[in-house]
């Protein structure tokens, strides 16, 4: 479990992932819009607006990961005070808020011209409306201390408190009545999806995955950065510099 | 090609979801790594200011030279 904790460690394994996650997300995006825009065919019954859901439906997965993976670190920097979980927490964060956000706001520019309608306060809209404010009050949160381990145990709290609203997410289209369809990648029975449709899906969705690790380091780093600099600062001020 | 970009007449839906999209990822990933790199340089920074303990016992940097590399 604390095999990672040492910032070193991480730092060489960062160093290690960072040119392959990120050449990876170049690759995949790349190959993801070409498909999504050029070589999949329109929808038959929503024309050219299907193209959005390979920007829309990524980025839905994506908003329910970060917040995954900043509920499980938050977790595990709860009970095992393990350093490096709530500077991972504190990382995922502004990456899941920009999905989210991505993710709602291609969700009213197809919700326009399919439903009629931007915006509606359905179960599924609501639902991720609220995790994008979570994002939010975990970005507030972390910063509003001058101790910052007060700051990442009161944002690991809201983190775990708040995780109660993924599922609640993900079932919203079975367990409420919804204006938003019901899933057909993850389902029983297997996707109901055409598979020239599903492969610029795919790719788009591990795109923007390797997008989140990569950006995930590019942020671990600039925080253990941060706090070596506040430890050297501290030693100065107590005149062991 | 035109067709391409009129989206059979969404286009006015579609490529500002893409637009949106560019934006937000390539904006996220600008400002990430120029957080890393500026944060990262400044320890460099701080820490040849401030030669480690070890290494240079006999001939430390004064507290006051230390702390010059803060600006």
């Amino acid at each position: 479990m604390h095999r990672f904790a040492n910032p070193a460690r991480f730092l060489r394994l960062a160093a290690l992932v960072l040119p392959w996650s990120g050449g990876l997300t170049v690759v995949l995006l790349g190959a993801g819009l070409y498909f999504a825009l050029v070589a999949s065919p329109p929808d038959y019954q929503q024309g050219d607006t299907v193209r959005i859901m390979y920007i829309h439906v990524p980025a839905a997965w994506m908003g329910l990961f970060c917040y995954t993976t900043m509920a499980v670190a938050s977790a595990t920097a709860l009970i095992w005070k393990h350093p490096l979980a709530d500077v991972i927490a504190k990382a995922s964060a502004p990456v899941g808020a920009g999905f989210t956000f991505l993710c709602l706001l291609t969700g009213a520019l197809w919700g326009k011209p399919m439903w009629g309608t931007w915006w509606a306060w359905d179960a599924r809209l609501t639902s991720m409306l609220i995790l994008l404010f979570l994002y939010f009050g975990h970005m507030a949160l972390v910063n509003a201390f001058d101790d910052p381990t007060r700051g990442a145990k009161a944002a690991a709290i809201l983190a775990l408190a708040g995780f109660v609203n993924v599922p609640v997410i993900k079932f919203s289209v079975d367990w409420w009545k919804t204006l938003h369809q019901p899933a057909s990648v993850v389902k029983m029975g297997g996707p109901a999806i055409d598979a020239s449709m599903m492969l610029p899906l795919l790719l788009m969705a591990l795109g923007f995955t390797t997008y989140f690790v990569s950006v995930l380091i590019l942020r671990v780093r600039a925080e253990i950065a941060g706090a070596k600099i506040r430890a050297i600062r501290l030693m100065q001020v107590h005149g062991q510099g | 090609m035109t067709g391409f970009f009129e989206m059979g007449g969404y286009a006015g839906y579609v490529w500002p979801a893409y637009a949106a999209a560019a934006v937000v990822m390539v904006g996220l990933w600008l400002l990430s790594l120029r957080g890393a790199r500026l944060l990262e340089a400044q320890l460099r920074l701080l820490q040849e200011s401030r030669p480690h303990r070890r290494r240079t016992a006999g001939k430390r940097t004064r507290p006051e030279e230390a702390t010059g590399a803060d600006a």
